[in-house]
């Protein structure tokens, strides 16, 4: 085994071995223990990633595609099930990514979850979840990858749920699940798809074949590669497959930040890439993931404007991010999407962790309304979350202003109507700026609120009863709710290490890839898309240069506007509301997308459920089936009790009887 | 002797003791027509083995016997166990059975 192969499995497998690890001793180890027994597994699988880098980037650039099999679960007539990892720049960024951001959520948790009755449980999940997702971008073919796929989909279920009796918690959980395994469906039907043409599981033998497999434009690739992109839209939260994750908000704070930032959301990006070969053959696929990519980013931003809860606003503004990073991808800029994929890493989780520092010194409260003031309390947060907006709105120097503004570029370089992208995605990138600085300016401008003034005291807020902030019902801090204490980053130092190292991350991750400068990520991963016509185009100057000037004026015109509306004139905003009412009212409800989902899906199938059972079940199957075998049972037996008379001398007289008869029929027949 | 006596003889001691069955109500009356039923039976058996000269009919006989006794045994066992538990000694008082 070279080590190349031997430090991808050791990534993969020190998470699964801290999952069982922490389940099993974690609640015998004192104190904080087994926070950093999973912080440790974390550790070991990111190191073991760099070493994956630097064993990979050893071989010649032709080589760089590496499939490890570990065993065959079936090498039958046609199908070629193996436990096979694909090594190649693209999933060894993906690891990096993964372990890297992931290590430190678990850093940050180790503290901010460390009153939490279901500490180690937590760890437990948390390690089992990025297994499932190291194994989703290390798989070697779509057996894999299926597994993966719907081991994330449980995992998130668990952690989504982690609070398992507060009942919204849970409710969020299992529309999570169901979404996603709505998009599990649609990934095994592709791989159907793809398989019945091919022949083979592997992606390396699936991407040789396809070219002769396929005729051009053949139906049975593109609804393959549609059925993928459900797949896709479900895990990474595109529209009409959504809602779900804004309801995700009601998992721990870390959990937020692992999903939206390093895993789960970030799979559809993965897989739209890894599959690049066969939609590059599907055109019309790969535009309807670009449409669905650029409505996604639309309307997720406007939601984000109207939204109180302040994780809420986070969550869709990873939705449109993510609808940037699929639009780019579809769009053929794959290095572009994935470099923002990692950026929008960075920057998203850091947002997440200050946004769990304000929420722990609310005690608990998620509510933008009854937050303000926040800057003099806690100036570390304010400091990391500040780093965070200007990275997401797209500021120069901050990573995302070159990720964003790469993915736009070469958007635009594809001309005819990708200029409709191009456009939509500038206006997406003002929207970004507008409601990130909504949320930083209400909640650490303004009048300081009762919490920001005790904790400038020294003193942090803990609610005396513990109140659902969604609903407002009483919990108690035993198992299944959150925990009684609060942590806050000013006073952790693990959390700060963790939103330090990530703040660094989220300046400085740009550089990577300056336009004309440096070429890091291009380089990097141009072996996994050497088969690629869309890659590595060199866009004019005069639009790279355009590109760059408009998107750091549409993010400074979002803040500019954010800060006009919210801090300059603190009464304008309730006038805009009531002057545009009904738009505010689509905004504040989603779009009347969940009432949508509702109607189209939800009530049609209750309303089929319950006439299947009103008709079918009760009058088909209980009546007709059941009632008449036993009834048929109930009248055979009483004909057959009533010859049981009780009385000895009736018997005899039928055997007497019997005899006769027989007599008399040897008799005759003699 | 024709051995369509033997036969007449048995078939009548058989028609009596299937009579005595089916008519009387005394369990112990009843045991008693059994036993005339096994006896014409036996009569019967004793009677072919004669005309065919060999001994299998015999044999036969002593095995009917041999279980006509156990039958008495038990059955008379049994009506004494009745008389002990006070139950009527008649068998169409004794209806438990009736499904």
């Amino acid at each position: 085994m070279t080590s190349l192969k031997l430090f991808a499995w050791v990534t993969l497998l020190a998470p699964l071995a801290g999952a069982i690890l922490t389940g099993l001793v974690g609640r015998r180890l004192p104190g904080r223990g087994a926070g950093y027994l999973g912080t440790a597994a974390l550790a070991v699988s990111f190191a073991a990633a760099i070493g994956a880098l630097v064993s990979l980037q050893g071989l010649a650039a032709q080589q760089r595609q590496v499939v490890s099999v570990a065993w065959d679960y079936a090498n039958t007539v046609g199908v070629d099930a193996q436990l096979s990892l694909l090594l190649d720049p693209l999933s060894i960024f993906m690891i990096l990514v993964v372990s890297g951001v992931s290590m430190l959520i678990h850093l940050y948790s180790i503290s901010y979850l460390d009153s939490d009755e279901g500490y180690v449980r937590f760890f437990a999940y948390l390690n089992y979840f990025v297994f499932s997702m190291l194994l989703l971008v290390l798989a070697g073919n779509f057996f894999v990858l299926i597994i993966g796929w719907a081991f994330v989909g449980a995992a998130s279920y668990m952690l989504i749920s982690f609070w398992y009796r507060r009942g919204t918690a849970t409710g969020a959980g299992i529309k999570a699940f169901v979404i996603n395994v709505l998009g599990d469906v649609g990934l095994v039907l592709g791989t159907f798809f793809i398989f019945k043409h091919v022949g083979t599981l592997d992606f390396l033998g699936t991407f040789a074949k396809a070219k002769t497999s396929f005729d051009p434009g053949s139906a049975d690739l593109t609804a393959g590669c549609i059925l993928l992109l459900v797949g896709a839209f479900a895990k990474s939260a595109q529209i009409p497959l959504h809602t779900w994750l804004p309801d995700a908000m009601e998992g721990p704070t870390p959990v937020s930040a692992l999903i939206h930032a390093a895993t789960m959301v970030t799979a559809g990006v993965y897989l739209i890439a890894r599959m690049h070969p066969l939609f590059e053959l599907a055109p019309s696929a790969a535009d309807v993931g670009a449409v669905i990519g650029c409505l996604t980013l639309l309307v997720a931003g406007t939601i984000a404007i109207a939204q109180t809860d302040l994780k809420r606003v986070i969550a869709y503004s990873t939705m449109s991010q993510i609808g940037a990073m699929i639009m780019a991808v579809r769009a053929g800029a794959y290095a572009a999407g994935l470099f923002h994929l990692m950026t929008h890493a960075f920057f998203k989780a850091l947002l997440f962790m200050s946004a769990g520092s304000i929420i722990a010194a609310m005690a608990g409260q998620q509510d933008l309304d009854k937050m303000g003031g926040f800057k003099r309390a806690m100036p570390f947060t304010f400091g990391c979350m500040c780093i965070g907006g200007l990275a997401l709105a797209g500021i120069p120097p901050f990573s995302g202003f070159f990720s964003k503004d790469e993915i736009l570029l070469l958007i635009g370089d594809r001309g005819g109507w990708y200029w409709i992208l191009y456009a939509a995605g500038y206006v997406g990138a003002f929207l970004t700026g507008v409601y990130t600085f909504r949320m930083i300016f209400r909640a650490f401008y303004g009048e300081p609120v009762r919490e920001a003034r005790e904790l400038e005291e020294g003193h942090l807020h803990h609610a005396e009863i513990h109140t659902n902030p969604g609903t407002g019902e009483i919990e108690d801090t035993d198992v299944g709710f959150p925990g009684p204490d609060h942590h806050i980053a000013e006073r952790e130092p693990s959390m700060k290490l963790a939103m330090g190292t990530l703040a660094l991350l989220a300046t400085v991750g740009g550089f990577l890839q300056i336009p004309k400068v440096t070429h890091v990520i291009d380089h990097f991963l141009a072996p996994s898309f050497r088969d690629s016509a869309l890659y590595a185009r060199e866009p004019g100057n005069g639009l790279l240069a355009f590109g760059l000037v408009l998107g750091a004026a549409c993010g400074l015109a979002g803040i500019a506007v954010a800060y006009y509306v919210w801090v300059k004139n603190p009464g304008l905003s309730e006038r805009v509301r009531l002057r545009l009412a009904p738009l505010h009212r689509l905004f504040v409800n989603k779009w009347y997308f969940d009432e949508l989902i509702d109607m189209v899906v939800v009530r049609p199938s209750r309303w089929f459920g319950s006439f299947a059972q009103q008709t079918f079940e009760r009058v088909f199957v209980n009546g007709v089936l059941v009632g008449g075998t036993t009834g048929v049972v109930r009248a055979g037996s009483s004909a057959v009790r009533a010859a049981q008379t009780g009385f000895l001398r009736y018997y005899a007289a039928l055997v007497v009887l019997g005899m006769v008869v027989m007599a008399f029929y040897f008799l005759v027949a003699a | 002797m024709d051995i369509g006596w033997y036969l007449a003889v048995s078939a009548l001691i058989f028609t009596i003791g299937a009579a005595g069955v089916l008519t009387r109500r005394s369990p112990l009356v009843i045991l008693l027509c059994l036993e005339l039923m096994l006896n014409a039976a036996n009569l019967a058996l004793i009677a072919f083995s004669r005309m065919h000269g060999n001994a299998d009919g015999q044999i036969f006989a002593i095995i009917v016997m041999v279980v006509a006794a156990c039958e008495v045994t038990i059955g008379l066992g049994i009506i004494v166990a009745m008389h002990r538990r006070r139950l009527p000694i008649d068998v169409d008082e004794l209806r438990e059975l009736q499904g």
